[in-house]
């Protein structure tokens, strides 16, 4: 177990490494720099080479890369150049945000999703399995920001259910500990925090729900259907096992291999997904923060933030493994 | 491994449920709280997060609303107009040559940390400015110190502009006496920018300790500049906390302030960042005003009862055209068709909210120096093809880049407005080639290079003073424009050098007829930037410069 931590963290090295060569050639094919996002409709050429100059990015892209490994080393991301704060520290502002989001995210997928999907199979046909597989298909196919849109518009404006925008109600005052707000008001016993927190996150949770909610439910459901004709099933039931037992340690926990696999994945993807239900939601995460950086040319942030993505993917593969061992006997022996 | 017990996915989704229930009913309870009557607390979006609680270090409008409440500059400007007036300075007088300033302070007035206001803090302000060091003289730290006083005590940079500023004497407690070198057009006006603002003497010794970004490769804001706590200023509202992760800025009101004091206890700026969104929070009552309204939202507010103030004008829309490497546009006569062919009033009629205007020149008549003299290119399009005809260019083919996905208070809509200046060049034979781009950095620069033939761009005043807007496009060669007239150049200039307010504002007068005579680009209009506010607020006095002082806001 503790070797294969080791060889995937290892692997980490050189995987970063290709990756932060491909970007900075990207970034370098791009036209124009944070100077004119900076000034907007005030720069002229010149300040535009000053603050260039100011930045180093009058240098060749090689000496850039150079300095970039340099730090990297030092485990420091740079400086955003539209803040003028530390990468790292931008991160770690808006990271919690981001978390909270994106478990609440994919609880609400898991936890609606594998029984949804394990009915469906079960009731092949039936109202429930034709309404979430065509659920699941609007589901996949209705684009992330557009749901939000929907979303916002019925129940935060025109119901006025749900806040419209931000994390937490302005004027609350809620003690900061950790930045995770939902932590934060369990921790300091200001439950009224806690629930503004959920409330505020409950709309784009569900949008960001959405996409992985609608593949768990497919995934479960195809592999559940397979399994139940598997001749071990059969055995077990005509054995007269408890429907439980053969539900739950025969059935679900084999037809949940591919289903974990998929849900790892999509804990990475849910970032992509974060960037646009953020901006829409005005939720001050690291989504709404990379789209600003984006349009601010904002490149030690880009660099820092895809770096970041890179190993949580890793990261996450690693806890798949991790996972698979665990519900399948036959991984650990290997 | 027993977790898919179905009981225990009952007893999840069971307290999932009842906590979407309970905070439902949480913050149906908070609503209710905001909704009081003796509401304390005024919520105001931007589109941007502010960049810094000092206002020295800012260029951008999102900073300075916030920083407008807290720190106050020895002039300012009368509320809801252009004209200037005392600030933290009672009066002045500037020496028939401009280059001795005379500031009477005002008596009684106190900083947020307890300081007392006097002519030695207004010197201590202005020489921690003029010494600044390292990335400090970067113009994306410093533009403002730049653009009014040049550069600093020593130069780092080559490219620096040089030092206009001389000293700053403090006569006696309450007379501040500042001196330049040259005469500039930039005074007395800049002395009322929220760049310039004053700060307490014991925050400035403060902010000296910390210097921005040791590695000189990126410009990293000093830490006094990020968090509430050390800046200090004399404004009716002093700022708490700033939650960078919340986007919200939080002040409070500032009990011992010289003047009026705020009526709403707190006041919160938050950030969100597209026009929908601010509109939707407004109507669904998560705030109590926004600015940057779309003009085409203006409407729909006002008849759904919101506030919807219009302020008057104070920027201007141009079609530039850049006559380097575009021999057609050399000629008079294909500019003044370029002129006559669009229909600038129906651009204002349809893409502009109430209250805006047709422009004559390159000032709004707002501006001291707005001359009601100029030669006018009123929308026809059979002269527009005839000029063509006499300039020997009747298929003339241009280039015309517009930019996407942005709005300035000045363009609320680039893509609309050119396919209306599109369809109505057509209509004179012209073949337009659209090229949209992306506004930041790709259009900037495509503009600035002088890369596109006609382009739309446009300017926003940041004092009442002409060469504000005229000597940022015509006081020399600029490849945006690509023309060498220097009968041009001199009229802008003369103006600027001049001393005396009335005989500049003659100067500015004379230049406006040059340009227009000239017509280096086309003036298209000046379009009041609407701001929205709830139906139970009472809304400060709006300003042409985007000025407002929120402590006047309050609840009905």
């Amino acid at each position: 177990m503790l070797r294969l931590v080791v060889r995937r963290l290892l692997q980490l090295i050189p995987t970063l490494l290709g990756l932060s060569v491909l970007l900075f050639l990207w970034l370098n094919r791009l036209p124009g720099g944070p100077a004119s996002a900076i000034l907007g409709e005030r720069a002229t050429p010149t300040e535009v080479a000053r603050i260039n100059r100011a930045l180093g990015l009058d240098q060749p892209v090689w000496v850039q890369y150079g300095r970039f490994l340099k730090r990297i080393f030092q485990l420091d991301l740079g400086t955003s150049t539209k803040t003028g704060q530390p990468v790292w520290d931008e991160f770690a502002l808006r990271f919690p945000a981001t978390v909270e989001l994106s478990v609440l995210a994919m609880l609400i997928a898991v936890v609606v999703g594998i029984p949804l999907g394990y009915l469906a199979a079960k009731r092949r046909g039936g109202w429930l399995d034709v309404a979430s597989v065509s659920g699941s298909l609007v589901g996949i196919c209705v684009p992330v920001f557009f749901l939000a849109l929907i979303l916002k518009g019925v129940f935060a404006v025109n119901l006025g259910l749900f806040p419209s925008y931000g994390r937490l109600t302005t004027g609350l005052n809620a003690t900061d500990v950790t930045g995770f707000a939902v932590l934060d008001g369990i921790l300091t016993g200001e439950f009224d925090a806690t629930l503004d927190a959920l409330h505020h996150l409950a709309l784009p949770a569900i949008t960001l729900a959405s996409i992985p909610l609608a593949v768990i439910v497919r995934m479960t459901r195809a592999s559940v259907l397979e399994v139940l004709g598997e001749d071990y099933v059969r055995t077990a039931e005509s054995k007269g096992l408890e429907k439980n037992t053969v539900r739950v340690r025969h059935v679900l926990r084999n037809a949940l291999l591919p289903v974990v696999t998929a849900i790892g994945l999509l804990t990475g993807s849910l970032l992509s997904g974060a960037v646009l239900t953020e901006s829409v939601f005005a939720f001050g995460g690291i989504g709404s923060f990379i789209k600003d950086a984006i349009d601010a040319r904002d490149y030690p942030v880009l660099v820092g933030f895809i770096m970041f993505i890179a190993m949580v993917y890793v990261v996450i593969n690693l806890l798949v493994d991790l996972a698979y061992s665990l519900i399948d006997p036959r991984v650990r022996v290997n | 491994m027993r977790i898919f017990k179905s009981r225990a996915v009952r007893a999840v989704t069971a307290a999932l449920a009842v906590g979407m229930i309970a905070t439902g009913c949480a913050s149906e309870r908070g609503k209710d709280d905001a909704k009081g009557g003796d509401k304390d607390t005024f919520v105001f979006a931007g589109a941007g997060d502010p960049g810094s609680l000092d206002p020295a270090l800012a260029s951008d409008g999102e900073t300075f609303r916030v920083t407008r409440q807290a720190f106050e500059a020895l002039l300012e400007h009368e509320a809801g107009g252009s004209k200037l007036v005392g600030g933290l300075a009672e009066s002045w007088t500037g020496n028939p040559a401009g280059t001795v300033w005379t500031f009477n302070l005002r008596k009684g007035v106190k900083f947020h940390d307890g300081e007392a206001f006097n002519a030695a803090a207004v010197c201590a302000n202005y020489d921690h400015w003029f010494n600044w060091k390292g990335t400090y003289q970067s113009s994306a730290v410093s533009y403002y110190w730049q653009k009014i006083m040049g550069g600093f005590a020593k130069n780092e940079d080559k490219e620096a502009p040089k030092a206009n500023y001389k000293s700053c004497t403090a006569k006696d407690e309450n007379t501040a006496v500042i001196e330049v070198h040259e005469p500039s057009a930039n005074l007395p006006g800049g002395f009322s920018l929220q760049a310039l603002a004053i700060h307490s003497p014991k925050a400035i010794k403060e902010y000296a300790k910390q210097a921005a970004s040791g590695k000189g490769e990126a410009i990293t804001y000093p830490k006094y500049s990020q968090e509430a706590g050390t800046v200090a200023g004399t404004g009716p509202y002093k700022i708490v906390k700033w939650n960078k992760g919340n986007k919200e800025i939080t002040l409070e009101r500032f009990d011992d302030y010289w003047g009026d004091k705020a009526k709403v206890k707190n006041l919160v700026f938050r950030t969100i960042a597209t026009e929908e969104g601010r509109r939707q929070a407004l109507q669904a009552g998560d705030i109590d005003g926004y600015d940057l309204v779309s003009p085409a939202d203006v409407k729909t507010l006002e008849q759904a009862g919101f506030n919807v103030p219009t302020r008057d004008v104070f920027n201007l829309f141009y079609v530039g055209m850049t006559q380097e490497k575009n021999p057609a546009l050399k000629k008079p006569e294909v500019r003044q068709a370029i002129a006559h062919a669009i229909d600038r009033e129906n651009i204002v009629k349809t893409q502009l909210p109430e209250g805006g205007k047709v422009a004559t020149q390159f000032m709004p008549d707002t501006v001291a120096g707005w001359s009601d003299k100029v030669k006018t290119y009123p929308h026809d399009t059979n002269k527009a093809k005839q000029l063509l005809a006499a300039a020997g260019e009747p298929k003339l083919k241009v280039e015309f880049c517009y930019p996407t996905e942005v709005t300035r208070p000045y363009m609320p809509a680039p893509q609309d407005m050119f396919e209306l200046m599109k369809s109505d060049l057509e209509k004179a034979g012209i073949t337009v080639t659209p090229k949209p781009m992306k506004w930041a950095p790709d259009y900037l620069d495509a503009t600035e290079a002088g890369a596109c033939a006609l382009h739309m761009l446009g300017w926003t005043g940041d004092f009442n003073d002409g060469y504000n807007f005229i000597g940022t496009w015509f006081a020399k060669y600029d490849k945006q424009w690509g023309f060498k007239e220097q009968k041009v150049f001199d009229a802008v200039n003369a103006g600027s050098k001049i001393g005396d307010p009335a005989q500049r504002v003659d100067a500015y007068k004379k230049a406006n007829e040059a340009i227009m005579e000239y017509l280096p680009g086309l003036p298209i209009s000046s379009s009041p930037p609407a701001i929205a506010f709830g139906k139970n607020v009472n809304p400060p006095k709006v300003s042409p410069l985007t000025q407002e002082n929120f402590a006047e806001v309050s609840f009905k």
